[in-house]
């Protein structure tokens, strides 16, 4: 085996690389979920009560106001975006405060470094799984049963959107947060003013205009999360929405994979 | 058979923001605000230059150097941590880099969670985790509490699990930084042992130590940095004798031998000159056994029977460790009459005393009254060695033992 260290500034991909870091990918997921709840008494319930008491809140101030389209109950209208939103939500602070919270790490010892923003992804996925079969549950006892298997085919393309734009966008901030710490407190902020500006507890409909409506179509989790609505409520599927939002997403991961990989080489001196 | 590491002009830039005075700062963040100009200043700082060398298979490499000479950052480009600036390292085998023990370490998680992610972090395959979990555990003693979180662990029994991981890498090449330099002497002498035992397995080592006689007694190369530039490379003997002379040759501005003083106005006596001795030649720098001995040359203005010189050793801290004069010891005297120039050794024997610097006060006086207290006059350097043979060296914190002291004094001159 033989290898070259030399200055290096040039964007590579080396998933040859990545591939062989595998296994501490893995235990740097493990990690992230485990401490999450630790020293919790109720532990993972909270992935469960989250969500779930989000919804009531929403239900009790919108479900009168807001008109949701087809017969969906605002119950699983609010529960299907917050079942993508939250994976976007905490995606992308934890992936964006990685570098910096792991900066003692990445200062003592090599390894790629996007395995730690990708960690962070990753680990939102328990609660995921937890809070998805809450909505089973909820879509059973809404009586649409039926729509489980419809569900189950159309998540996976929902949260291939969804995983897609989060990572992207997560580890754009990660290697942001380095150089400009200022992102810091951005990334609390952008998440507060993306929920309202993503269809997360109304539909793009209550807007009265075509062009803001278009507008609010280009955030790929827009159509993340129309997907799952169509697929329980039996309409049919917007496809130039997912067209917009997949292209959405692979551009956002794009760049936050070309920009981290660009600047990485000097986090080691920055965090 | 090709070198396994040829590292061939490596250069490594820093850029420094210059910091001005916090009053000024205000001042010209207002100026900068008002005139939409950048005004602040960088400067370029080589932290490495030009340091090209070739390890072969099986060495055991000894980096020495002063703080910010450069070691850490040549580790750190060595560990692909951070790139150099310039130049390029060839490396034919694979490396793994032991900066800190305990990478990662997760005070939530418990000794047996952190046993595996630390192992991964240091680069080892989850299959060899498992085959040495058992060994990693007997080796750090701390099998009671695997399951309990890191936190409610004593420092110490964390310092020896994050050991006991580091001490199963089985690189090619370990790179190490100074990780020995914590922890009980105990805990330092199953570290040196661990060492010993890689570097005898063949393996390739590059270690950084300030413990200059670990760096002799396990390592066979040597390489000086100072300032960011190799300026020597050898056995390591030699390069150990190097770098402690060319600390002799005055870099610290007050740590020569020898130190001149102006008489005091109004004095009637007072110290000349004071020059530290090692074996009798001048020196300021010491193994710890050496022989110290201290000359001064002294002008007394009135004719004494026998003027009152006495001195104080601190330590870095400040703290006295040694206080004694010629009253509380009888000095040899070649005369009875001090009046003009006269030399004082004052020969204290074999030095006790640990790595680090030391400084010295010297006081002059007679029977009546202090006539000169020169704090600090001079200052030495130890370096702690194996005098005893035996493989060892006494941890840091053990204080001198015992320490007597000849005093000679003779008369040159009369005025």
């Amino acid at each position: 085996m033989e290898y070259e260290i030399k200055r290096t500034h040039q964007f590579r991909l080396d998933l040859r690389e990545l591939w062989e870091f595998r296994e501490l990918l893995y235990f740097f997921t493990l990690r992230d979920i485990k401490i999450k709840y630790k020293q919790t008494v109720l532990g993972a319930a909270w992935a469960v009560l989250q969500p779930l008491l989000m919804m009531a809140i929403f239900t009790l101030f919108f479900s009168k106001s807001i008109h949701t389209a087809g017969e969906l109950p605002y119950q699983l209208f609010v529960f299907s975006g917050l079942l993508l939103w939250n994976i976007f939500s905490s995606g992308i602070s934890n992936a964006g405060n990685s570098m910096v919270t792991n900066a003692n790490i990445i200062k003592k010892i090599y390894f790629p470094r996007i395995i730690i923003p990708l960690s962070a992804i990753l680990s939102t996925m328990l609660d995921f799984f937890m809070s998805l079969i809450l909505f089973s549950g909820l879509l059973i006892y809404f009586g649409k049963f039926s729509m489980i298997f419809s569900l189950a085919l159309w998540i996976f393309p929902a949260l291939l959107i969804t995983l897609l734009t989060s990572f992207g966008l997560g580890s754009l901030l990660a290697a942001l947060n380095v150089k400009y710490r200022d992102f810091r407190y951005v990334i609390p902020f952008m998440v507060q003013v993306l929920l309202f500006l993503t269809p997360v507890i109304y539909p793009v409909s209550v807007l009265p205009s075509e062009s803001l409506q278009w507008i609010l179509n280009l955030n790929p989790l827009a159509g993340a999360i129309d997907i799952i609505r169509c697929a329980i409520s039996g309409a049919s599927l917007n496809w130039s929405l997912i067209a917009t939002s997949f292209i959405g997403s692979l551009f956002l991961f794009a760049l936050g994979i070309f920009y981290f990989r660009r600047t990485e080489y000097y986090f080691a001196d920055l965090a | 058979m090709k070198p396994i590491l040829e590292i061939e002009k490596i250069s490594k830039k820093f850029r420094i923001a210059h910091e001005l005075l916090p009053y000024l700062s205000l001042r010209e963040r207002m100026v900068q605000m008002l005139s939409f100009r950048k005004t602040k200043s960088s400067e370029e700082f080589w932290a490495l230059k030009d340091i090209s060398f070739t390890v072969q298979a099986g060495d055991s490499v000894g980096i020495i150097g002063k703080n910010g000479a450069g070691k850490s950052t040549l580790l750190k480009i060595l560990s692909r941590i951070t790139p150099p600036s310039g130049g390029r390292i060839i490396s034919r085998g694979r490396i793994a880099s032991l900066l800190e023990v305990g990478t990662g370490f997760h005070p939530e998680l418990t000794g047996r969670e952190n046993i595996y992610l630390n192992g991964s972090i240091l680069g080892m395959r989850q299959r060899e985790i498992i085959s040495k979990f058992d060994a990693i555990v007997d080796f750090s003693g701390v099998e009671k509490f695997l399951d309990t979180p890191l936190k409610h662990y004593s420092s110490g029994m964390q310092l020896r699990l994050a050991f006991a991981v580091s001490a199963f890498l089985e690189p090619e090449i370990l790179v190490i930084d100074e990780v020995l330099a914590v922890g009980d002497a105990e805990f330092q002498k199953k570290c040196i042992g661990k060492l010993d035992e890689v570097s005898r397995s063949g393996r390739t080592i590059l270690f950084v130590s300030h413990n200059l006689s670990v760096v002799r007694n396990h390592c066979n190369v040597g390489l000086v940095l100072k300032s960011g530039m190799m300026v020597k490379q050898g056995p390591v003997a030699e390069c150990i004798d190097y770098y402690l002379g060319s600390m002799d040759s005055n870099t610290y501005g007050a740590d020569s031998s020898v130190a001149l003083f102006d008489p005091p106005a109004g004095n009637t006596m007072w110290i000349n000159k004071i020059e530290s001795r090692k074996n009798g030649q001048a020196s300021s720098v010491f193994y710890t056994g050496d022989e110290i001995s201290f000359k001064l040359n002294i002008t007394c203005k009135q004719n004494l029977r026998e003027p009152k010189i006495g001195l104080t050793f601190r330590n870095q801290e400040g703290m006295s460790i040694l206080f004694t004069n010629n009253r509380f010891q009888m000095a040899e005297m070649d005369g009875t009459e001090f009046n003009g120039t006269s030399e004082i050794t004052c020969n204290l024997g074999q030095i006790p005393l640990e790595s680090g610097r030391y400084f010295v006060t010297f006081y002059l006086a007679d029977d009546h009254k202090d006539h000169q207290v020169i704090e600090n006059a001079m200052s030495f350097e130890v370096e702690q060695i194996d005098i005893w043979g035996r493989g060892q060296v006494p941890a840091k914190g053990v204080a001198p033992m015992w320490w007597p002291a000849k005093i000679h004094m003779k008369s040159v001159s009369k005025s």
